[in-house]
């Protein structure tokens, strides 16, 4: 398993992994910031005026990077928690269960910026697109799993629990994603193609790129963030934790 | 499965109660929304298969429930035979004591609405694909909920999500033939349903169960 | 300035979507934050109690 001479399993104990979580966090939260500012700008200030949807499409700039960033994240945490379940590795397990919440964060905004952005462009909220409702499902799923595990104990079984059911939703996502845009063609009527993305200029693209950077970098400071705490909160019985502990005093 | 399939029939009062919960919320649904023929002819495909999920969800709970308690469970897994092939009986007897009763109340229900005779031959056809799935799907979320608090809730919260195409292909089936476009292609995605849920949920309930009784 | 916020008449819905955005993100940093410090204070009360 050795890769470019780098042991990985190291690093997937917790022990070794804790500082240097650590040390890389706030790398990641100073790019996510520095993204972050980069992008906005090149959002308001760069990015021309819409000669269709005028100042409105703006959205567009955290909206897209949002549901990417949900789609995306819950397959990465679907691969943990396999991981996690096939190599019985506690921090994969412990990673996945930290991914959750910034996941189901993204899901409702991208839910939400797509609500604001309907209203002005389509005249309503919502429709029951194939997009949008898969969305929304991803939202179910997230906190679906967030529950299982909070209401089991053991933590050693919360973790094989809601990772088995996260696989078991990254099997069947793409399966309702299918079904309710093959439900949606047979109600043509009442909804609204939202197929018909207008060409859209270079500056536009590399503004929701870097918008999309901030926000993954975010994510990976985010989980950082938490997994220092699961590791913490689980391992607390272990000689390094108590050891860390005195040394903090 | 057979002492399934005894020991279901001797509680009695759990399969009817069932049966009584998918009747009494299909009949709601005419008292709240009128009795306009038009209309309930419309929402009965949709009625009727939200309320046989919902009544299926409900039947969940008791699908491991006893043998947890009673330690059957745990000689289940040391039993030679592979678990998901023992999970695959017990999931079936579930299904013929829970699932099978709506299915043939269903057309009666469906009268009620106004059916035509062809619409009620495709939701029963609908039903006898979809419900199995709808059990095997269930199976997963009721094994990994086993023994955990507020379990009933939380499983509806788990697998809800995960019925939508089987609501969506069986509902649509029958409303395809009533307006005319051929149900063949809903039946037959609903059969492709049945068919990856027979491979893939026992297998998955059996390590879900394997997760619960660690 | 006032035009810019204006957003050509959209200003509500374009407003109302970052703003939103940076509520969450800030909603959810200092709720980590909040978190960290609960455990931290909970080890160390831990660590004096074995320690005596």
């Amino acid at each position: 398993m050795a890769f470019a001479g780098i042991n990985w399993f190291k690093y997937s104990s917790p022990a070794t992994f804790y500082p240097l979580a650590g040390k890389m966090m706030p790398w990641f939260a100073g790019l996510a910031a520095v993204l972050t500012v980069i992008g906005l700008y090149m959002s308001f200030f760069v990015a021309p005026t819409d000669y269709k949807q005028g100042e409105a499409y703006r959205i567009m700039f955290i909206h897209v990077p949002a549901a990417w960033m949900s789609m995306f994240i819950y397959v990465v945490m679907a691969v943990y928690a396999a991981m996690g379940l096939i190599f019985n590795t506690r921090l994969s397990a412990m990673m996945a269960s930290s991914l959750a919440p910034t996941g189901a964060l993204f899901t409702f905004l991208a839910l939400w910026t797509g609500a604001l952005w309907g209203k002005p462009m389509w005249g309503t909220w919502w429709v029951w697109d194939a997009r949008l409702t898969t969305e929304l499902i991803l939202l179910f799923l997230y906190i679906g799993f967030m529950s299982l595990e909070a209401a089991i104990d053991d933590p050693r079984r919360a973790t094989r629990a809601s990772g088995l059911l996260a696989i078991v939703g990254v099997v069947n996502v793409p399966i309702i994603y299918f079904s309710v845009e093959w439900w949606n063609t047979l109600h043509q009527g009442a909804s609204i193609s939202l197929d018909k993305a207008p060409s859209m200029a270079t500056i536009m693209l590399a503004s929701m790129l870097v918008m999309t950077l901030a926000f993954w970098m975010y994510t990976i400071a985010m989980v950082l963030y938490r997994v220092r705490c699961e590791i913490l909160e689980r391992e607390r019985h272990s000689e390094w934790v108590v050891a860390l502990m005195e040394e903090r005093k | 499965m057979k002492r399934d399939l005894i020991l279901a029939v001797r509680r009695m009062s759990d399969v009817l109660t069932t049966l009584f919960f998918f009747i009494i919320v299909v009949s709601l649904f005419p008292l709240g929304i009128g009795p306009e023929v038009e209309i309930l002819r419309m929402i009965a495909p949709g009625v009727v298969w939200v309320a046989a999920i919902l009544a299926s969800m409900l039947a969940l709970g008791r699908l491991f429930e006893g043998d947890y308690r009673d330690g059957t469970l745990e000689q289940m897994l040391l039993a030679p035979q592979p678990l998901s092939v023992l999970v695959l009986g017990k999931v079936l007897a579930h299904w013929a004591v829970s699932g099978l009763p709506l299915v043939l109340m269903a057309p009666l229900l469906g009268l009620q609405f106004g059916m035509t005779a062809e619409g009620l031959g495709v939701l029963l056809v609908s039903l006898v694909l979809g419900t199995p799935a709808i059990s095997l799907i269930g199976a997963v979320g009721a094994a990994l909920t086993l023994g955990v608090r507020g379990g009933g809730v939380l499983v509806s919260l788990l697998v809800l999500p995960l019925y939508i195409p089987v609501l969506i292909f069986g509902a649509g089936a029958v409303e395809a033939s009533v307006t005319g476009l051929g149900a063949e292609a809903h039946l037959s995605l609903l059969g492709a349903i049945l068919a990856l849920a027979l491979c893939f949920a026992p297998w998955a309930t059996a390590a879900a169960l394997r997760i619960s009784l660690d | 300035m006032s035009e810019f916020f204006a957003m050509g008449g959209y200003g509500l819905y374009v407003w109302g979507s970052y703003g939103v955005t940076a509520l969450v993100i800030v909603a959810e940093i200092v709720w980590v934050v909040q978190r960290r410090k609960v455990l931290l204070k909970r080890l160390a009360r831990m660590s004096r109690l074995t320690k005596g």
